[in-house]
């Protein structure tokens, strides 16, 4: 499913982001950042070259479920944690779509995780689109399973004590072949993800930093605000070394015992940083980079983590249309047979 | 000297071993040479939830019964007239279901003071008399397969020691004349990349045969002919899990939909995996699930794309899956959910049968949700039983339960071939139209008030669904109280107005008949067979099945009236019953066993006696089970 196999609308009709857009009014909260993803996704769409009709979103339960009802594609606003699985089966049922699932982080790390992690596993011809809002938003404000470690919320009024999943960490560990994150709030950053995740054969998965305005105000404004964010934004480019910070002072490099740290530049040299390749086929390197930070407040990296490639799911056998009458007739027939004369 | 040859109308054998001792091979390798013949036949195995339990104990005890018979027959036979027993613990777990008279074969060898005490005897009952009811064959089996593998100078100790079985079959197939090369191609087939085995097996079921032609032990040797009273054409044997799978098959071809079916491994339904999954050249993609709620969501996702989407699964899938259905019902997309039922709640008795996903099936969600529930009848009625369920499925946009249960995957029976070119199109009327002047509406209805199915890929009619409730024709979100009413009027008037196409149910009555039985699914054998030794008796019954359990054949109610009293026999305590009692207001007789067992033909026949019987005397013979092995007479 990228662009690269589109013949689509062989070049007759350009698409505009307003094909894109349902008739439906968005119903979000005012000041989500899912209004940003929304425009940018439909913003984007244009670009992979593929028709509307053959592109579907399908959607778990929670604010980004809503998702679907506003992309003017197909799509299925189905069951909470679901979402993987039907894309699933209408992946293994259709090779000329394509899919995309829009999900949460309770939808997906929560009541779905066993889906994410098989999806995965399996590298269906899908992308997942991960809105990490760390609570849940349609619920009115209950912890999410990467809300941090101590916050107050309804769910929690002495605090979360679960330790929280670090949702590129798990995908890794899954062995997923594409894994990135961006941000709400940095148009042009999501787009050139959500371009190469078009682009990779099989599941990508992208988590996209997303502000809940309402029960979680400023989560991620440690990497999206003009103050902090060029302290905090680590952006791996692939085939560069891994540096940030004002004026590029900062740098990831690895310890002699192989644990990645953050050091400055000007006391370890450019050459000791740690050259950004997502190619890599161990994991190792993407999950250490992926648990640099384990919260959004300090250093972050964003980007693509990891793009490998491995078989598709269902593109190895083949699915070809219904038997005919004569398979058919061969079919009820392999077996012992008799015949009662009449 | 040729022995002498007695004719046989009916035989009932049941191969009974240690779960080790290849019992179900023996027994099917059996069945598919009776089928040959050309004998109506009906099987049942009954094995252990363990893979191997500890060997020589009751537990571990597996077993297989074949009715074979001249004539027409309608179920696996309730006890067995020829018992076949491998070990101690297979004569024990047998020997009180068997008939006074009743012949046992046994394999002398394994009755070792071991085997006898681990099958908890403390005495050995070849020589203390207790089994002077019966006429007792005992046969060195193991002694004479090491015999003849012996000879085979590649085969080991190992091959001798698991052959035993092929020389049971070898003794029952000179026994009732069943032709050897259906066996021998089988073991061919199955053996020849290993010659050491296949030579041992052979030399073993050779060695059987040839003990029952020479011994003395066996005097006589039975004929049971071919039966000539059922339906011209072509037949062959068919399980239930068979035949529901061929069924899926043809409905997918005959509707030109790829089949898409997702299961995550249960007993009794993994066998449909197993099965469909052997077809992909015939169009059919089958995916192993992570869980049960994904194999619905897979399902559910291939028929968004347009695809026939099927999951299988048994009691404990369906309780995971209902929320998939449920969205499936909102939707209004075609599915097919199989549901082999066993013995519950919870694990229950996994390789046990019962019939008591019944409720859940029709009720099993939350909030209105009605849809189709169809439960064959015999292991051969699952295919057209399949083959309408997607018909209904995909012409009504809607999810279909389709309730088999283990006795019907596990049991087989001859089963008439059909005409490939008689099986009727299902069309799936995708929506491909577009109207310029008015926009798509993926909620209108048409006269079956069925909705457009309108696939992704279709230009111009890209469209949102989802588990929202919709406005009624357009599908968008709709919170309105008015509309939800409808919607949901909508929904169950679509399903009960499938009840105009299904054909009336069928009454089998006598003339001046009081008693109506009426069961459904599975037990239409036992009930058939029931009611036919009630009327041999002299009694005067009447007879219905239900196959369609939602909706419901539109006679049902005019029927239930017409008799003054109506038996409900039921593998639960009561299901059907209390359906009928609540919808038609009739005050019908349960009769109902849970005993992981199917319901027995004799069963059926002393509940009829008791009710229309001459004062209870036809009863009272029957109780004394004198007839027990008789049963399906």
């Amino acid at each position: 499913m990228s662009a690269t196999e589109t013949t689509g609308n062989g070049g007759e009709v350009v698409l505009t982001k307003a094909d894109f857009q349902s008739d439906q009014e968005t119903r979000w909260c005012p000041g989500c950042g899912d209004y940003a993803i929304l425009s940018a996704v439909q913003q984007f769409m244009p670009e992979i070259g593929i028709p509307p009709e053959r592109i579907v979103f399908i959607t778990g339960i929670g604010c980004a479920g809503r998702f679907a009802y506003y992309m003017d594609t197909y799509g299925m606003h189905s069951i909470h944690g679901r979402a993987p699985a039907i894309a699933t089966g209408l992946a293994t049922a259709r090779d000329d779509l394509s899919i995309w699932v829009v999900t949460g982080d309770g939808d997906s790390l929560s009541i779905g995780g066993n889906h994410l992690i098989h999806a995965l596993r399996r590298n269906i011809p899908v992308n997942i689109l991960l809105f990490n809002n760390q609570i849940y938003g349609l619920t009115k404000g209950q912890a999410s399973p990467t809300s941090e470690v101590g916050k107050i919320t309804k769910s929690t009024p002495f605090g979360v004590a679960d330790h929280p999943f670090n949702p590129l960490a798990l995908a890794i560990g899954a062995e997923a072949t594409f894994v990135a994150r961006t941000l709400d709030r940095d148009r042009r950053h999501m787009t050139e993800v959500l371009r190469a995740a078009a682009l990779h054969q099989g599941t990508s998965l992208v988590e996209i930093y997303q502000n809940c305005p309402v029960f979680n105000d400023g989560a991620f404004f440690g990497l999206t605000e003009k103050e902090t964010k060029d302290a905090h934004q680590i952006r791996l480019v692939a085939g560069e070394p891994i540096r940030f910070g004002i004026d590029g002072a900062r740098g990831v490099a690895m310890r002699s015992d192989g644990a990645l740290e953050i050091v400055s530049v000007a006391e370890r040299g450019e050459e000791a940083l740690l050259v950004h390749d997502p190619t890599r086929n161990d994991p190792g390197l993407a999950f250490a980079l992926a648990k640099l930070s384990s919260d959004p407040t300090g250093p972050t990296p964003i980007g693509v983590f990891r793009d490998v490639q491995r078989p598709v799911y269902g593109r190895t056998a083949t699915t070809p249309d219904a038997a005919s009458d004569h398979q058919l007739a061969a079919l009820l027939h392999s077996s012992d047979t008799w015949t009662v004369g009449g | 000297m040729a022995k002498a040859v007695e004719e046989r109308e009916q035989v009932i054998v049941r191969f009974a071993g240690d779960s080790g001792d290849g019992m179900q091979l023996v027994g099917s390798r059996f069945t598919d040479a009776t089928a040959v013949i050309g004998n109506d036949l009906a099987t049942m195995p009954n094995f252990p939830a363990e893979i191997r339990a500890p060997a020589g104990t009751l537990a571990g005890v597996s077993a297989f019964q074949i009715h074979f018979a001249s004539r027409d027959i309608l179920t696996p036979g309730d006890a067995p007239n020829v018992l076949v027993a491998m070990n101690p613990a297979a004569l024990k777990a047998n020997r009180d279901e068997l008939p006074r008279g009743a012949t046992i074969i046994v394999n002398e060898d394994a009755f070792s003071r071991r085997n006898l005490e681990k099958a908890g005897y403390t005495a050995n009952p070849l020589e203390d008399g207790s089994l002077s009811e019966y006429r007792v064959h005992r046969i060195p089996m193991t002694t004479l397969t090491t015999r003849a593998v012996e000879r085979i100078a590649e085969a080991s100790t190992r091959d001798a020691g698991r052959a035993k079985n092929l020389f049971a079959l070898g003794v029952l197939s000179w026994l009732y004349g069943r032709p050897v090369d259906v066996t021998r191609d089988w073991l061919q087939a199955k053996f020849g990349q290993r010659p050491a085995a296949l030579a041992a097996n052979l030399a073993a079921f050779n060695a059987g045969w040839a003990f029952g032609e020479t011994t003395e032990l066996l005097e006589v040797q039975y004929r049971v002919n071919p039966a000539t009273d059922v339906p011209p054409g072509t037949y062959r044997n068919v399980n239930g899990t068979q035949s529901l799978a061929m069924g899926l098959i043809a409905a997918s071809v005959k509707s030109g939909l790829p089949l898409v079916l997702a299961s995550y491994p249960i007993t009794p339904a993994s066998e449909i995996l197993h099965e469909l999954s052997k077809h992909t050249a015939l169009g059919i993609s089958t995916v192993q699930a992570e869980d049960e709620i994904a194999a619905a969501g897979m399902a559910l996702g291939a028929a968004f794309g347009g695809r026939l989407g099927v999951t299988a699964t048994s009691g404990p899938g369906m309780d995971l899956k209902a929320e998939t259905i449920g969205l499936a019902v909102m939707l209004e997309l075609p599915m097919i959910i199989v549901d082999v039922q066993r013995a519950g709640p919870s694990t229950g008795m996994p390789t046990k049968t019962e019939q008591s996903d019944l409720l859940a099936a029709l009720h099993g969600r939350h909030g209105e949700s009605p849809l189709p529930v169809i439960a064959p009848g015999t292991p051969g009625g699952c295919f057209r039983a399949a083959f309408d369920a997607v018909s209904i499925a995909v012409r009504y946009r809607t999810p279909v339960i389709l309730l088999s249960d283990g006795f019907l995957a596990t049991s087989s029976e001859p089963w008439l071939i059909p005409d490939v070119a008689s099986l009727p199109a299902i069309d799936p009327a995708f929506a491909t139209d577009v109207d310029p002047e008015e926009p798509f509406l993926p909620y209108s209805r048409d006269a079956k008030l069925a909705r457009p199915w309108a696939i992704p890929g279709t230009p111009g009619l890209a469209h949102r669904i989802g588990g929202i409730e919709k406005a009624d024709g357009t599908g968008n979100i709709s919170y309105d109280g008015h509309n939800h009413e409808r919607m949901t009027e909508l929904r169950a008037a679509k399903i009960a107005g499938i009840a105009h196409e299904l054909p009336a149910l069928a009454v089998d009555a006598d003339p001046d008949a009081t008693l109506l039985v009426i069961g459904w699914g599975s037990s239409e054998g036992a009930i058939r067979a029931g009611v036919r030794m009630a009327r041999l008796d002299g009694l005067r019954v009447a007879r219905a099945h239900l196959e369609h359990l939602n909706p419901w054949p539109s006679n049902l109610g005019d029927v239930l009236r017409s008799f003054d009293r109506v038996l409900v026999p039921e593998m639960n305590t009561g299901q059907l019953a209390q359906l009928l009692r609540a919808r038609f207001l009739v005050d019908v007789e349960s009769f109902t066993k849970v005993k992981g067992q199917p319901l027995f033909a004799a069963e059926i026949q002393q509940q009829i006696a008791e009710r229309v019987g001459a004062a209870g005397t036809s009863s009272g013979a029957l109780l004394a089970g004198v007839d027990l092995a008789g049963a399906d007479r």
